[in-house]
């Protein structure tokens, strides 16, 4: 699946919920559906600084993949940051580095990439498109 | 107090605040963020636009008709704090941006003026972070030393910790008249009263506390005492600092500019009296004119009477809140105002400011810019609701049954 595809059945699930009661319950199923980050990649480094909640972010290559690996305390950001990993996890360096993310807009949730709210999450977004530019300049110099 | 208490008509009061009939989420706003900022009611508004429309000038030293109607106004909001706080002279109202700023000035300028290397600084564990920093601040430039009052599980400072730290080497006792993110009323006479005895001078911080209680700087005996008016129905971006003649007539100006000067030669510049030597360039003049109406429209209602309200909603919101299981409110000292922090087992705090939100109900969560106070309570952050003047029972009642779909969603 590409990035697109899976952006796009991300917002047709959402299309099924009129009321923001089940929009964010199922936020929340896929926060308790993410599974919990390994301890030894809770690092600091591997923090990405938000504005109230912590968000870990562990990326590694599999094959020529670049792949995620990621956890929250706070469920509805665990729920949205693995909406991102969906997304984005298992494709090239190349394809997350030039990805246009618009799913979050469609599907109403875009305040939560907004500065306020948890800047975490946008903060997370960035960090997984410089991974991508990190290692697509780390392949192209092999 | 109570006995003299007037019966506020709540409803007439919501209609002087436009901003209470927003949608959010397709709900009537529900607005639970007082603390961090109060709505403004319609007299205020009046008064801004007015003020653009019929008086916008330069204050001062102008000549001309609106410069003088502009300037005119400008010293009457600076008459109409001083008899708010019941300051002896308007002079010692000096405007600033806000208590923050207020902060920074009184550490910048007496400090740098007359601390020491080994002097010391005593501030308290439930302090806002702008009365922490500034401070920590000029330790580090002068060598001071930064001391801590402990408080108790009830987030109330300890009186008998506070003694012990007093000593001929303190200089400065700074703490917060009402906390932020308890609502615990420190009992400032008391603490100044010692700091005095032990040759200290006092700053109040006053931001929480100016909406809540009646303030008298003279009965309270602080050297300072600040406040930012946008949390008390006026608008944002200016506040107060007041302090003793004395102590402001001995302290050096710190930013430099017009307004602040007497004369200036490339030589040297000899600077203007009190309160001018710390108002440097053109000041907020809208929003200090409009602050006027703000504080006319709390003594219109009583200060008693508001705080009367407020501890209705208090009780009210307690109570009913120690109905949700799990649910732990954090800060019970006796004497509060009407703010309630609270953390629920298992939930993290933004994950039900989210979805109070969605319900249309505005509150705060996180430190409330007080991370030392939450590493106390070894926690990190809270949700906050906090009530002004226009709440009522039957948002409060909107609010739990918000919180119990927050804890049912959740769970």
């Amino acid at each position: 699946m590409t990035i697109n595809e899976a952006q796009d059945e991300l917002i047709e699930d959402f299309e099924l919920f009129d009321e923001w009661e089940s929009k964010y319950e199922y936020i929340i199923d896929l926060g308790k559906q993410l599974p919990d980050l390994s301890e030894q990649y809770k690092t600091e480094e591997n923090i990405i600084k938000g504005c109230q909640s912590l968000v870990w972010l562990h990326a590694y290559m599999d094959g020529d993949q670049l792949k995620f690996e990621a956890d929250s305390n706070a469920i509805i950001v665990k729920g949205l940051v693995n909406m991102l990993v969906k997304v984005l996890s298992g494709h090239t360096p190349e394809e997350i580095a030039q990805a246009d993310i618009y799913f979050m807009d469609r599907i109403g949730l875009h305040q939560h990439l907004a500065q306020t709210r948890s800047n975490g999450l946008a903060a997370m977004l960035k960090q997984m498109r410089a991974y991508g530019v990190a290692f697509q300049a780390r392949t192209e110099a092999n | 107090m109570i006995a003299s208490r007037n019966i506020l008509d709540i409803t007439s009061v919501r209609n002087d605040f436009p901003i209470l009939n927003e949608v959010v989420n397709g709900k009537q706003l529900v607005y639970f963020d007082n603390a961090a900022t109060t709505q403004k009611p319609k007299q205020v508004l009046d008064a801004l636009a007015a003020y653009y429309e019929h008086s916008n000038a330069n204050i001062h030293r102008g000549i001309h008709h609106l410069a003088e109607k502009a300037t005119a106004s400008f010293e009457d909001t600076r008459r109409r704090v001083q008899k708010f706080i019941n300051a002896p002279l308007a002079e010692q109202v000096i405007f600033t941006y806000g208590t923050t700023d207020s902060i920074n000035l009184v550490a910048q300028t007496y400090g740098r003026r007359f601390l020491k290397e080994g002097d010391e600084i005593i501030i308290s564990t439930m302090e806002h972070h702008s009365n922490i920093v500034p401070w920590q601040m000029i330790c580090e430039e002068k060598g001071c030393i930064l001391k801590v009052i402990p408080i108790n599980e009830d987030g109330e400072i300890l009186m008998d910790e506070y003694e012990k730290l007093l000593t001929e080497r303190t200089k400065i006792v700074s703490v917060v008249h009402v906390s932020n993110a308890l609502g615990t009323i420190n009992p400032v006479k008391e603490i100044i009263q010692k700091a005095h005895a032990a040759g200290a001078v006092t700053f109040v911080d006053g931001a929480q506390s100016s909406s809540h209680l009646t303030i008298d700087v003279q009965d309270m005996d602080c050297d300072f005492y600040s406040m930012s008016l946008h949390k008390i129905y006026g608008p944002t971006g200016m506040g107060v600092l007041y302090g003793k003649k004395e102590i402001l007539d001995a302290m050096p100006p710190y930013r430099g500019g017009g307004e602040m000067i007497k004369e200036v030669t490339f030589a040297k510049t000899t600077y203007n009296e009190l309160p001018y030597k710390f108002e440097a360039g053109t000041p907020n003049i809208a929003d200090v004119v409009a602050a006027r109406f703000a504080l006319d429209y709390v003594d219109a209602l009583g200060k008693e009477n508001i705080a009367a309200h407020e501890d209705d909603l208090l009780k009210y919101a307690s109570e009913a809140l120690l109905d949700i299981e799990g649910l732990r409110i954090i800060g019970n000292a006796k004497d509060k105002v009407s703010v309630i922090s609270f953390v629920i087992d298992g939930i993290h705090h933004q994950d039900i400011g989210v979805l109070l939100d969605q319900q249309g109900i505005a509150v705060r969560t996180g430190h409330h810019c007080t991370q030392p106070l939450m590493q106390r309570f070894g926690i990190t952050g809270t949700t906050r609701a906090s009530f002004a003047v226009y709440n009522t029972i039957e948002e409060v009642d909107r609010f739990i049954a918000g919180l119990q779909k927050v804890k049912r969603m959740l769970s």
